[in-house]
């Protein structure tokens, strides 16, 4: 009982169940999913759906973190990759052409890599501070996204483009599928390959892993690229869900709900650990805090008051310093440090 | 990088550490001259007390923030706290406080966040990105709750503030905000420099297990700077709220973006322990003179404010980097 009560997943686990039962209470056939038109509906789906470009961006950002950094700037990569999508795909003569759109994606695609291969230059090679590095491009970002499409609001009428953020494929909603794919490929590289291994050693003392005879920077590079792609996947499910991309508002702040993801599936933003599960799990707490929200009737301006709350009692549950001295269970200096086993244990 | 230090170690005239406030001054004055050159009627004393007028409230703010900065944190709500104190105050008067009720319950209000954020921050050791996160989502939240239209504000004191102005000589002339502003930055130079909580600020950002040992009080400090960070904020806000005569949620999105990057600009080490506060407003002056340059040449779309602040960021990044890298790396 006792280890199931210490794992770092459960607390994360108790608020989600408790979140989902409260909607029990609130909302007739919440749990009730069905088949329409050879589709899956229902709230639990939706809350996959619309959780899904936060889920990547957590992905992103779970990494990063790993490596004791931080990209603040997701929110704009999104905003840039759905206003040159967009911008490539209204600039076509035929918007429904697939091939037209794909280019328009992988260029999408390929800008954010590059934005993130920056970020991971400016932290790796030049040695910036990451969560001032990444506040450059955080700031510029919003100004090229609008930029880009000079300031408007670009529609497109595509459904090939659609399909990525309201589309469906085999029943499902194609963004989870993208979401499966992301979290298996990611799951795989770093958990059984040994990228994982190497993140966890750079993030626990960058000097130290390089003594090692681990490339550093290299690894820092990877991971920010890898950061810079899932928001840009997660900024085409955006824009494409409504059709548009809006550089001013589109990821504003999905930063800030990554990192909370991140940090309430259990990954200290000290780094040198993490973990995928935790993360994908956040995302889902926080979505369905969302959704719940609507749900129950209050008042949808107040989501933020909720989330500063669910922030603060799961950021204090999580702190050894509160726990030692609220719940006085363990007398141990305040200062303690992780358990020695905890950072060598590796779950998927 | 070697090359640029070597060459500064041989000019022993400018101690290292002021040289990011003389770059940044630097710039001022370039920019100044530059739009003086370029555009008509820019030259003039007016301009300067413009942006003193037009950035008030984030002159005030990034102060509070420079405090925290210095310990080596960094405090994400003030551009929240900044939208409370005007929601509140703009509330409150419709209710028929009195203004000067009002003001005082909403600098005790900023206060009183700060102070809960800090003690969270120290006591349960939580890292000041997360606490003061949640600390911008309550606060924006409280100001939902309030209302989610714009409220106007006709209270004849704060129209009397909004609307007077204190004429200096000549054309010159000041809003009583960009006073207030002046006088904050005094109070908090001198606190900064010349009295025991701004040495211990400084100790605990250059090393905060070093201060405790010498014995310094960290705890006091640590809660203290989020404390005036937070009452920093409220005022802010009060001057916002003199500045544009409403309250409203969705006011001040992003200050603590603009706050750290004045502060960075101004040459302050984000890891604590270096950098001035005349560094902070010359930060602030820079940011505003670039709204300004844009606003003068009328062809320039708003988001290259954006672009402009993010490169100027990239390029002071850069210039610390170059100094207190290359310093630290000769003396192990």
């Amino acid at each position: 009982m006792s280890r199931i009560l210490k794992h770092r997943l459960f607390w994360p686990l108790v608020i989600l169940v408790a979140l989902l039962a409260l909607n029990l209470f609130f909302t007739d056939n919440f749990f009730k999913i069905e088949m329409k038109e050879g589709h899956l509906y229902g709230s639990v789906i939706d809350i996959v759906r619309f959780g899904a470009p936060l889920i990547l961006v957590s992905l992103g950002m779970t990494l990063v973190i790993a490596t004791s950094g931080i990209d603040l700037s997701v929110g704009s990569v999104v905003a840039i990759a759905g206003a040159l999508a967009c911008l490539r795909i209204s600039d076509l003569s035929d918007q429904n052409s697939v091939g037209g759109v794909l280019g328009a994606v992988g260029l999408a695609l390929v800008l954010s890599v590059v934005l993130g291969a920056w970020n991971g230059f400016l932290v790796a090679g030049i040695g910036i501070q990451p969560i001032i590095a990444t506040l450059i491009l955080m700031v510029a970002g919003r100004g090229l996204a609008q930029l880009i499409t000079d300031g408007q609001i670009t529609t497109v009428n595509s459904s090939p483009y659609k399909l990525i953020g309201g589309g469906y494929w085999l029943t499902l909603p194609f963004g989870i599928i993208v979401v499966a794919v992301v979290l298996a490929l990611t799951a795989f590289l770093t958990r059984r390959l040994a990228l994982g291994l190497l993140i966890e050693s750079v993030g626990g003392n960058a000097e130290a892993s390089r003594l090692a005879g681990i490339s550093a920077r290299g690894v820092l590079m990877t991971v920010y690229a890898f950061c810079g792609l899932c928001a840009g996947i997660a900024g085409l499910m955006i824009s494409s869900n409504v059709s548009s991309a809006d550089g001013n508002n589109a990821g504003l702040w999905i930063e800030l709900d990554a990192i909370l993801a991140v940090v309430i599936g259990g990954t200290p933003l000290s780094g040198g650990r993490f973990s995928l599960s935790g993360t994908v799990l956040g995302a889902l707490i926080i979505q369905t805090l969302t959704t719940t929200i609507y749900s129950i009737g209050v008042p949808p301006e107040t989501t933020l008051l909720f989330k500063a709350l669910v922030v603060t009692i799961v950021c204090l549950i999580q702190s050894p310093a509160f726990r030692t001295k609220v719940f006085h269970r363990r007398r141990r200096p305040v200062t303690a440090s992780p358990a020695p086993e905890e950072k060598v244990r590796v779950t998927a | 990088m070697t090359g640029i230090t070597g060459l500064l170690d041989r000019r022993r005239a400018i101690p290292q550490k002021y040289i990011p406030v003389l770059v940044t001054a630097g710039l001022f004055v370039a920019m100044f001259v530059a739009g003086g050159i370029r555009y008509e009627n820019f030259a003039t004393g007016q301009i300067i007390l413009n942006v003193f007028i037009d950035n008030a409230f984030l002159l005030v703010v990034a102060v509070g923030m420079t405090f925290v900065i210095l310990t080596g944190g960094i405090d994400l709500s003030v551009g929240s706290v900044v939208a409370l104190a005007t929601m509140l105050s703009a509330s409150l008067l419709k209710d028929g406080w009195p203004a000067y009720a009002v003001m005082v319950l909403v600098l005790v209000i900023g206060a009183v966040l700060g102070l809960a954020m800090g003690a969270i921050i120290h006591y349960f050791e939580i890292q000041p990105f997360i606490v003061t996160l949640a600390g911008m989502f309550l606060a924006r939240g409280l100001c939902y709750t309030i209302s989610t239209e714009s409220i106007p504000i006709d209270n004849p004191t704060f129209t009397d503030i909004a609307q007077s102005r204190i004429n200096l000589g000549g054309d010159l002339s000041v809003s009583p905000s960009a006073v207030i502003a002046v006088v904050v930055v005094l109070i908090a130079a001198y606190a900064l420099h010349y009295t025991r909580l701004g040495r211990n600020v400084y100790a605990t950002g250059g090393s905060e297990q070093s201060a405790l040992l010498m014995g310094l009080p960290v705890a006091r400090t640590k809660i203290a700077v989020y404390t005036i960070s937070g009452f920093c904020s409220a005022l802010g806000g009060l001057l916002f709220a003199f500045y544009s005569l409403s309250g409203y949620g969705l006011s001040a999105v992003g200050m603590e973006l603009d706050a750290i990057a004045a502060v960075v600009i101004g040459g302050t080490l984000l890891t604590g322990g270096s950098g001035f506060l005349f560094g902070t407003v010359l930060g602030v002056l820079v940011l505003g003179l670039i709204q300004t340059i844009i606003s003068f040449e009328g062809t320039l779309s708003s988001w290259w404010t954006k672009i402009f602040i993010g490169l100027l960021l990239f390029v002071f990044i850069l210039l610390q980097r170059v100094f207190s890298g290359g310093s630290r790396r000769r003396s192990p």
